[in-house]
């Protein structure tokens, strides 16, 4: 608005423009108000706690809690040589603390965890501790060298000053079957201890593949329910949504009962003669099971989205390819295929997605073969107790999926995802 | 789909061909669920159709294992139903009501931030479970409230909330402001013109994002493994150890059960998204 025109005033007299403004503020923090409340649940209950994820994947302070003197002393250390006989005498000092806590084990588990060995030298130190044998006016690097000649290798103190800084990457780098090693390189683990790198490419193999068969199998039925006229079609919807609506442990317990030996899939393989009675295949506890029970679970939610995009072409767009010249596949592949790649997409994204984070199927019918990332994470949270290694395969796993949905949104855009 | 007559024969081979597919496809898709059926009046105790099953003998069908999931002794169905329907009902109106309410908000087109925001609450459907079951299970640890009842349904609200917000934006979307502004014209205060004009216009997104609520709540597992202590079993988790542990029928009846309660459920899902679509106006 140009400064010459006269400014519109409202019958309070105050200018049009202010007066708009404020009543637009007062609509926005009106509406505000109203997503606040979930808002507000959400960031306490779950954005908040997957933060506290990040942290407790890279958080090692206990360590340097427990010998804040040391790695004091530490500091002008050079890390080649036996180191002086002050970082000996504060390290006694911090031990003497630990042992007067009774928190000496944990640091013997976490030092042993840095380096194999630990363990036993620090019990030797325990005992000596414990009844008073090390003389403080003399000389404590000479005694405590003697409690075990581990004390005595430069390796064991240079294992210590790694373990200095409060945060670590250590987690991640073994959740990629990764470690680092005496020169601080990343440094990969011997070949028969890589099972985490296994499970990674298994769970997106399983991801993948399980994504083509629902493809595979949804579009062709999409199609049909979205052509049929209404009345068959809505019957035949039902047998895409009773799946969708009923629980996810009914359906693995009837994938269970079909694919056992003596199941109904191997029954009828006998009865049409493909298989002997007496050779029937395992089907169960290995990949087939796996597949096969989470192709149908997940199936509903290909479907869906694909069928609401071809609800929406129009039948009139086929003919006129064909009458165009097109043959029936031409016309499909040039006109058709293309206006359903919006639902492709939504349907292939959210299969992967639930997909990739599995975990109830795949273990119940998957056996050994079927073990997935999130199982793993599982194992750890409730056997292990390693929360922080599972804090951070989780993160992992929550990057990459975050990453397929960015490409997703960039790609087909996220509003076409609809339920139902 | 009757075929034209001049079809060529190769389109018409294809065409049988897809047909084939599609009743393979359906029959991939419902068989399971019926295998269920008859196997859970199984009288033996084996999880194989019987002969005397295969030749419809009456003596090979019974209702024991209905009775053993009633009367079993030490069967923990009883209370784990119990359990789980607290829990999906509760979680179900805290779903609904801060759900509704947040798309009351959203679908306002003063709201700041939309895409952010949106994004933040529907982010528990999008987040892979396991990874929301161990960020919960931390809060609820700190919090003081694992392995109760507060606790677990806290957490299905988080994982309900999505749902309710997104049919309910999606109702909102074809909805007339101006039957508000005439509302609100002719004297009526914003919380009478929800209750009275909004709310009965967009019951039916409600209901039907109650609806995914109540059966995200019941039927999952998941979260609640991490979070239930033996005093919280659900039937999710009931049925979890039962098919790790020892696959008996009565895992079957109760299956059964939960097929006739997903029916009941589909079926009042349907006739809701149909009274929405006629009262948002959309005919078909």
């Amino acid at each position: 608005m140009s400064s010459e025109t006269k400014q519109i005033l409202t019958t309070d007299g105050i200018p049009l423009e202010i007066s708009l403004k404020k009543a637009e503020r007062k609509n926005k923090i009106k509406a505000f108000l109203l997503v606040a409340p979930l808002l507000l649940f959400l960031i306490i209950t779950y954005i908040f706690p997957i933060g506290e994820m990040f942290t407790r994947s890279i958080d090692d302070k206990m360590i340097t809690n427990m010998l804040p003197k040391t790695f004091k002393s530490m500091e002008t250390w050079d890390g080649k040589e036996l180191p002086s006989e002050e970082v000996f005498a504060s390290f006694l000092s911090d031990f003497k603390i630990l042992v007067d806590k009774k928190e000496h084990g944990k640091l013997a588990q976490r030092l042993n965890k840095e380096k194999n060995g630990f363990n036993t030298i620090t019990k030797k130190l325990f005992r000596q501790v414990k009844r008073n044998k090390i003389d403080e006016t003399q000389s404590i690097k000479e005694q405590i060298m003697k409690v075990h000649k581990r004390w005595r290798n430069v390796e064991y103190w240079q294992a210590i000053k790694r373990t200095a800084p409060p945060y670590t990457s250590a987690k991640y780098l073994k959740a990629m079957d990764m470690y680092l090693n005496e020169d601080n390189k990343i440094t990969q683990v011997s070949e028969d201890r890589r099972i985490h790198r296994i499970l990674w490419l298994r769970t997106v193999e399983v991801a993948f593949f399980v994504t083509v068969f629902c493809f595979l199998m949804g579009y062709p039925i999409a199609h049909l329910l979205a052509t049929l006229p209404m009345k068959y079609s809505n019957l035949l919807m039902i047998c895409v949504l009773l799946p969708f609506w009923t629980s996810l442990l009914v359906r693995t317990a009837s994938w269970m009962i079909l694919l056992q030996q003596q199941g109904v899939v191997n029954d009828f393989f006998v009865m049409i003669g493909l298989v002997a009675d007496d050779n029937r295949p395992e089907m169960m506890y290995n990949k087939v099971g796996t597949y096969v029970a989470m192709t149908q679970i997940l199936l509903p939610f290909m479907v869906l989205p694909l069928y609401s995009v071809m609800k929406t072409i129009s039948p009139s767009l086929m003919r006129a390819g064909k009458s165009l010249g097109g043959t029936p596949f031409v016309a499909f592949w040039k006109v058709y295929f293309p206006l359903t790649i919006p639902g492709i997409g939504a349907g292939c994204l959210l299969v992967f997605i639930l997909a990739i984070g599995y975990y109830i199927t795949p273990a119940l019918v998957g056996g050994a073969s079927g073990t997935l990332i999130s199982n793993q994470i599982a194992y750890h949270m409730k056997t292990t107790l390693d929360w922080s290694f599972a804090s951070a395969m989780g993160l992992m796993l929550l990057g990459g999926v975050l990453v397929i949905y960015w490409l997703y949104n960039k790609l087909v855009g996220v509003d076409n995802i609809k339920l139902g | 789909m009757a075929l034209p007559k001049y079809t060529e024969t190769r389109y018409r081979i294809w065409h049988y061909f897809y047909i084939a597919i599609c009743t393979f496809v359906f029959i991939f898709l419902i068989a399971p669920l019926f295998v269920i059926f008859p196997l859970s009046f199984n009288a033996e105790e084996f999880l194989v159709f019987s002969e005397g099953m295969k030749n419809l003998d009456p003596d090979a069908f019974s209702l024991r294992w209905y009775k053993d999931m009633v009367y079993g002794t030490k069967n923990p169905w009883g209370l784990a139903a119990k359990n789980s329907f607290i829990i999906a009902i509760f979680a179900t109106l805290g779903s609904v009501i801060l759900g509704t309410v947040a798309a009351l908000g959203l679908s306002s087109r003063h709201m700041p931030f939309k895409g952010i925001i949106m994004a933040t609450l529907i982010s528990p459907m999008i987040v892979p479970l396991i990874i929301s079951g161990v960020a919960i299970f931390f809060f609820m640890a700190k919090a003081g409230l694992a392995a109760t009842h507060t606790g677990i349904v806290l957490a299905h609200i988080i994982l309900g909330t999505p749902f309710v917000v997104i049919t309910v934006t999606a109702t909102l979307s074809g909805f007339d402001h101006s039957v508000t502004r005439a509302a609100a014209s002719l004297g009526s205060n914003p919380v009478n013109t929800f209750m009275k004009v909004t709310l009965p216009l967009i019951l039916p997104g409600v209901i039907s994002g109650g609806l995914f609520a109540f059966v995200t709540s019941f039927d999952e597992v998941v979260v609640v493994l991490f979070l239930a202590g033996l005093e919280n079993t659900t039937i999710p988790i009931q049925m979890w150890t039962g098919l790790r542990e020892q696959l008996s029928p009565t895992i079957l009846a109760v299956a059964t059960c939960l097929i006739v309660l997903s029916t009941l459920i589909l079926i009042s899902a349907e006739l809701l998204r149909r009274r929405s679509e006629r009262l948002r106006g959309i005919n078909r």
